[in-house]
């Protein structure tokens, strides 16, 4: 059985709203893993031991098990204690939760690099602690990582694949179903590559810019 | 928590961790080889070879690891390349780790000083040479923490060979936990066994990274 | 227990850093619009005292008064933190690597805390941003980032973002230590023009020659403790403490 690419025009609707979900999961899991990173990143600097030490074992356990494995307690596991989350909800839950661990470490290690000075600039004026954190610190801390956060960004398009394994009908999973109906893995496999390829190039290229309008305003 | 069906699971999971161990270590012997391959190759001088470097670095880097793994253990048979699930599952991890450590190998050959490969050329040692003999012992020391990273990074992927039906760690986890509709203990065990394998690569790479920073 | 009058009162200020006393009693009272320059050979603990004033650093023992009002409060928790952030708002503070925000420009350095702190309206606060710039000297940088600005204007615009909280006093410690020299004259101008709009004003300063023109008082401090005060005319030209005419001779020679 040789190649044969002209099996994919037929179903290039169905790869394109696969396409479609990979981004929506990516955009969202995206803005969940770097709001909840700089949670995590204040809770294990700044709050009392009863709450920064179950985050930090939160922290510490996603940061040691694969995204496969959080994914199916997510989504195979809530169920049974009574939390029925939609399929879509899990993947961004759970793609969202893992990459934010990550951001977390880099934001903490961003904001504990801001220089002491920066806060007492603020606290003079009379901003109150978390004001300053909010207005001063924490702004230029991601400032200082965006790069380190966007290398996560361009991890978390590729690893939203992982969320076919729970039927979510993203790129991987809209190419699972052409090769059950035309037995082509290889051709569809290729096409959806390409398409990640394409995308991650795209999210590169924003991402560059992004870095360099952040450096422009310093 | 249910402890006695922990008990009776354990068995099961102990022979996946081994699986889980094999196909981590295999695959990063094969990625360190591609690292080394595809390093030189895009700090080479020969520009086809640099094109050829560079190909397959930003390729297997900008495409997902589970559909390199897909490609490979259901497309291949279409092009002739019949693979058993273990060997489809370490050629796809070390081919796609091993992009990711060439960056790291490439990054730290960078990162040693720029006057060390000037001090070498003035000398009258070629390129190779320079790299061989000097660039490569420091950038040695460099790169351990790195590519310990990639390593740790590896393990962790090493779960999406659940998806081609090895028996590892992962898929263990996950038909016990449609069996058995007891989540928490199941991801518990996996998650013990994930990070003591974990923990051991950890303290490897400061061990090697100790040794290095003596000589 | 007001103490007196005074816009600034500290009384037996005391301040260790663990079996270090930095601070051994320290008594200082500021008039309103008066200026009191502080000098003294490094490690004497003048910028633990500023920095005390503006509870930056948190006093052992004594009190700092403002306009009346207890700075170091025996408050605690959230009570504590409402009040000194008031307090702060009416002091300003410019320090010797000046502290502005990098991340914004100039403009918000100066607006933000009239805008978060009071309410202030963005027009009104863009308003006084511009007018503040202008006494400064610097109405052009208004959009500028703070890395686009030598190190006097960048002192200059700190003087500014600390003027738009219209605070009843300004601290400040060694604001032209960390300039190049030909940069000091345009930061001393600015504290000059302050002064002679009657600011109240604590300067800590090595520059003998500036603190003589604009304070109406010195301090001289070693060792944690303030040796020996008075006019400058008289402090520097007929001090009466061994230590100060050492720690002078150095200086003017210098
Ligand atoms: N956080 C701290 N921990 C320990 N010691 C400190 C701390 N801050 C200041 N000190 C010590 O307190 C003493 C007084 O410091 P301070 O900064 O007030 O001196 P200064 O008079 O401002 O000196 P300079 O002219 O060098 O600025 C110094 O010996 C200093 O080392
Ligand atoms: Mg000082």
């Amino acid at each position: 059985m040789g190649l044969d690419f002209s099996v994919l025009p037929p179903y290039a609707e169905l790869l394109g709203v696969g396409l479609w979900w990979t981004i929506v999961l990516t955009v969202s899991a995206g803005i969940v893993s770097f709001v909840m990173g700089i949670l995590f990143a204040v809770t294990v600097l700044y709050a009392p031991a009863v709450i920064a030490y179950p985050v930090r074992f939160f922290i510490w356990l996603f940061m040691g098990t694969p995204l496969l494995l959080q994914l199916f307690l997510i989504y195979y596991g809530l169920v049974q204690i009574g939390i029925d989350l939609p399929a879509l909800v899990a993947g961004i839950v759970g793609l969202g939760l893992h990459f934010a661990v990550y951001n977390g470490d880099i934001i903490r290690a961003g904001i504990a690099a801001v220089d002491p000075g920066q806060t007492e600039g603020a606290r003079s004026i009379g901003f109150g602690r978390w004001q300053a954190l909010r207005y001063v610190v924490i702004p230029q801390a991601v400032r200082n990582t965006t790069p380190a956060v966007g290398n996560m960004m361009i991890a978390l398009l590729k690893e939203s694949s992982l969320v076919s394994v729970i039927g979510i009908a993203e790129l991987v999973h809209a190419s699972q179903l052409a090769i059950s109906e035309t037995y082509r893995p290889f051709e569809f496999y290729i096409a959806a590559a390409a398409l990640y390829y394409l995308a991650n190039l795209i999210l590169e290229a924003g991402l560059n810019m992004i870095e360099k309008r952040v450096e422009a305003s310093r | 928590m249910d402890i006695e069906l922990m008990q009776r699971v354990l068995p099961f999971f102990m022979e996946a961790a081994v699986v889980t161990i094999e196909v981590s270590a295999l695959s990063l012997v094969l990625g360190l080889a591609m690292a080394a391959l595809a390093a030189s190759a895009k700090l080479s001088g020969f520009v086809p070879i640099r094109w050829l470097g560079n190909a397959y670095v930003s390729l297997f880097r900008g495409t997902p690891c589970l559909i390199q793994l897909f490609l490979l253990y259901f497309g291949g048979p279409q092009v002739g390349v019949n693979l058993e699930p273990f060997a489809a599952g370490v050629i796809g991890l070390g081919l796609n780790i091993g992009a990711y450590m060439a960056e790291s190998v490439r990054g730290a050959v960078l990162a040693v000083d720029r006057g060390q490969a000037e001090a070498a050329r003035t000398i009258g040692f070629s390129r190779s040479q320079t790299m061989r003999y000097v660039l490569l012992p420091q950038a040695a020391r460099l790169m351990i923490r790195p590519l310990g990273v990639n390593t740790i990074a590896l393990i962790k992927g090493s779960a999406l060979i659940s998806a081609i039906s090895v028996i590892e760690i992962t898929y263990t986890a996950q038909r016990f936990i449609s069996s058995t509709y007891k989540p928490f203990e199941i991801f518990a065990i996996a998650a013990v066994l994930y990070m003591v394998i974990i923990y051991v690569v950890a303290r490897a790479v400061d061990f090697l990274d100790r040794r290095f920073a003596i000589a | 227990m007001r103490p007196s009058g005074s816009m600034v009162e500290v009384r037996g200020a005391r301040k260790s850093y663990g079996n270090f006393e930095v601070l051994k009693g320290i008594d200082l009272s500021v008039e309103r619009g008066q200026i009191v320059a502080i000098i003294g050979p490094s490690g004497s603990g003048k910028s633990t005292l500023l920095r005390s004033i503006n509870h930056l650093e948190t006093l052992n023992a004594g009190e700092i008064w403002l306009d009346g009002v207890q700075v170091n409060q025996p408050l605690k928790g959230r009570a504590f933190e409402r009040h000194i952030n008031g307090v702060r708002q009416q002091m300003g503070m410019v320090f010797q690597h000046f502290n502005l925000f990098p991340h914004m420009t100039v403009r918000d350095n100066i607006t933000k805390g009239p805008i978060v702190l009071k309410g202030m309206g963005r027009d009104e606060a863009d308003a006084l941003a511009a007018q503040l710039l202008a006494k400064v000297g610097l109405a052009d940088k208004i959009d500028s980032y703070p890395s686009r600005l030598s190190g006097g204007q960048k002192q200059r615009v700190a003087i500014a973002r600390a003027l738009a909280m219209k605070p009843k006093v300004m601290l400040f410690d060694e604001a032209t230590s960390a300039l190049d020299p030909e940069l000091v004259d345009e930061v001393n101008a600015v504290m000059k023009q302050l002064a002679a709009e009657h600011m109240t004003m604590i300067i800590v300063t090595h520059e003998m020659r500036f603190a003589s023109e604009v304070a109406d008082r010195v301090l001289f401090m070693d060792g944690g403790a303030v040796v020996e005060e008075g006019q400058p005319s008289t402090l520097f030209t007929a001090p009466t403490h061994e230590r100060t005419r050492a720690f002078l001779k150095k200086y003017l020679n210098a």
